[in-house]
């Protein structure tokens, strides 16, 4: 310790045990990595401590033991039609290629050269055929990873190349997934396997894509970015806080409602009113709405009904859906309109309106968040055009919607650096005897179980108990 | 039929367009989108259809309508302290006169500046005004902004460029 350090005796107050490592002008306090019980501490029932969303070292071990352990959405194959086709994403500070390889499968690797670590490929998305070439020194690579060429390879006989790392080619992430489209990767090499990490919360997943006569999926029309100077869990929270809507999108939503309130009744309602309305719908309506709560932090709003179920209906879709499934099982997968899905940490889901949100941490107070429109294929094109609306009144960094959200994040951010309440209150519906054995099952839906239910999941990657892995 | 204005009338439709907007004049901005107009800023580069594929803006007078009376509500939690803006144009080139179609059309390069409190971010790209004659006066039909850096990930866009 540097007792001349205000920040280290600082942390001695708080009793933490740290190492204060002194960098060039910068300090780095120390105070969780290898101190489990001071994790815990932090979670205490209904209240966390601001610690989850400021310190910057617990984001470090958040991507280290989180993120690398669960499984996190890379991308969607309709990305990645073709052979050769890849598709680029950083997650957990990753840098990944998600490539379709001639067998049809699709892989997902680090994007580094195994000769000097520049990456493979830097476009967003594109072509490699049949090679992957790297920009440097020309090494290139097959589509399963293994390296194919090195120029001038006589330079290498003799010197243990063979059994150097470099020879091993690209390096695949510990585990890939697919589901009905939906890629996802675990890096670490140990955690749970796909299906038990996300249950039965895959069902949203499935709606989704069973809403397409053909039961596929494509994502279309450009990924919208918005940079968010928050915490990424301050986003994923609010994915299923149903008490906010009413307050904080008041302005946007609210004033569409007013604009519209001098129309009669049965007046066809344009499609930007029948989306902004619902978000002022008022408690009660959010509350019966109910909540669903997987294990490892997945959950939905939206059990009975949601913001989503009053759009106007469309017959010659209705129609296909019958002819395609049958009339029992059409009405059974368009009566599930669930609000938002949690794929704890880096998705969210809505399947009704058929967009996704992509959580991408890059700090602690930095959070890129990518929304996707995903065509019905097969279905008409005026669905379509719904989710494309939606998605750019909600989700676009020019949202009067996402205005309002990220300026409460940021406040948040800001104002938790206050002294005197290090805490932040998740209490709403929390009984700690029954949340104690678990937290899966459907609740009332303004309670604030989703995300006691993700902190359950975060502490047990950030300070795994005995036995755990 | 001829050019349906003069090139200096069409030039200061654009420039005064962009003050309106800057000095928050919205109401008066609103008045100068004909009924079936389009405030368009496409999210990728060569996007062709607003309505299938995912824009920054694609607002009929509706939702402009929306976004203007939202920015008057005292609960318009985040604009608390207000953004403002500053347009910088080049000078606009006619690229129709509208003789065949009836509609103008105005090329323009453009900085847009947009702060709040501490925070400012400087945007640059390229506008284009279709415009067609009411009556005495000119209208929009379509205003359609190309920012340069539109795949970028970008932080709240609260105003209007």
């Amino acid at each position: 310790m540097c007792e001349s350090n205000a920040l280290c005796v600082k942390v001695a107050a708080r009793g933490g045990a740290f190492l204060c490592v002194r960098r060039y002008t910068e300090i780095a306090v120390i105070q969780y990595r290898d101190n489990p019980s001071a994790i815990r501490a932090l979670v205490r029932g209904g209240d966390v401590h601001r610690d989850v969303y400021l310190s910057p070292e617990l984001f470090d071990l958040e991507m280290e033991r989180l993120w690398h352990r669960a499984w996190v959405y890379v991308g969607h194959d309709s990305q990645v039609p073709k052979a050769g086709d890849y598709f680029t994403a950083e997650i957990a500070r990753q840098p990944l290629v998600m490539i379709r390889a001639p067998d049809g499968e699709v892989r997902v690797f680090y994007n580094r050269c195994a000769h000097k670590g520049s990456k493979i490929v830097s476009a967003t998305s594109g072509n490699c055929p049949g090679v992957l070439r790297c920009p440097y020194h020309g090494w290139t690579y097959r589509l399963d990873g293994t390296l194919r060429t090195v120029p001038l390879k006589g330079g290498y006989a003799d010197t243990g190349f063979a059994e150097a790392p470099a020879a091993r080619g690209l390096t695949p992430v510990a585990a890939v997934a697919v589901h009905r489209g939906f890629v996802f990767a675990r890096l670490s090499g140990s955690g749970a396997e796909f299906v038990e990490y996300f249950g039965d919360s895959l069902s949203s997943i499935d709606n989704m894509a069973d809403r397409s006569p053909v039961g596929r999926l494509e994502v279309v029309g450009g990924t919208l970015r918005y940079m968010h100077n928050c915490n990424w869990k301050m986003f994923v929270e609010n994915l299923n806080d149903t008490m906010h809507p009413m307050v904080a999108h008041e302005s946007s939503a609210g004033t569409a409602r007013d604009l519209w309130k001098d129309q009669p009744p049965d007046a066809p309602k344009p499609m930007v009113i029948e989306q902004f309305l619902p978000f002022v719908s008022n408690y009660e309506f959010f509350d019966k709405m109910g909540v669903k709560i997987y294990e490892n932090g997945h959950s939905y709003t939206g059990v009975n009904f949601s913001i989503h179920s009053k759009y106007s209906s469309m017959p010659e879709y209705e129609a296909q859906m019958d002819a395609a499934y049958g009339a029992e099982r059409a009405r059974a997968i368009l009566g599930e309109i669930r609000h938002n899905t949690v794929y704890y940490p880096s998705l969210t889901v809505k399947g009704a309106i058929q967009t996704i949100r992509i959580v991408r941490p890059i700090a602690a107070d930095r959070t890129l968040i990518e929304s996707s429109t995903l065509r019905l294929v097969g279905a008409p094109e005026s669905l379509l055009e719904r989710s494309v609306m939606y998605n750019r009144i909600i989700n676009a960094p020019t949202s009067v919607v996402g205005h309002d959200d990220l300026h409460c994040y940021r406040a948040m951010q800001e104002g938790l650096a206050a002294e005197g309440n290090e805490w932040v209150s998740l209490r709403r519906n929390f009984s700690s005897r029954d949340e104690e054995r678990g937290v899966a099952g459907s609740y009332n839906g303004t309670s604030e179980i989703s995300v006691r239910g993700q902190f359950r999941a975060w502490l047990a990657a950030m300070a795994p108990g005995d036995g755990a892995p | 039929m001829a050019a349906i204005a003069e090139d200096s009338e069409l030039i200061a439709f654009v420039y005064a367009e962009a003050r309106l907007i800057d000095e928050k004049r919205l109401e008066e901005w609103y008045e100068l989108f004909a009924d079936d107009s389009r405030y368009w800023m496409p999210l990728t580069r060569g996007q062709q259809n607003g309505r299938t594929e995912n824009s920054l803006f694609f607002d009929d007078k509706l939702l402009l309508k929306v976004r203007i009376a939202r920015l008057r509500n005292p609960h318009a939690y985040s604009q608390a302290s207000p953004s403002w803006c500053q347009h910088v144009l080049q000078a606009p080139t006619i690229e129709d006169r509208g003789a065949a179609t009836g509609v103008a059309v105005t090329r323009t390069a453009f900085v847009y500046v947009e702060s709040q409190q501490d925070h400012q971010e400087v945007y640059a790209g390229v506008v284009w005004h279709h415009l067609k004659r009411s009556g005495d006066r000119l209208v929009l039909m379509l205003k359609k902004v190309e920012l340069l850096n539109c795949e970028a990930a970008l932080s709240s866009l609260q105003l209007f460029p």
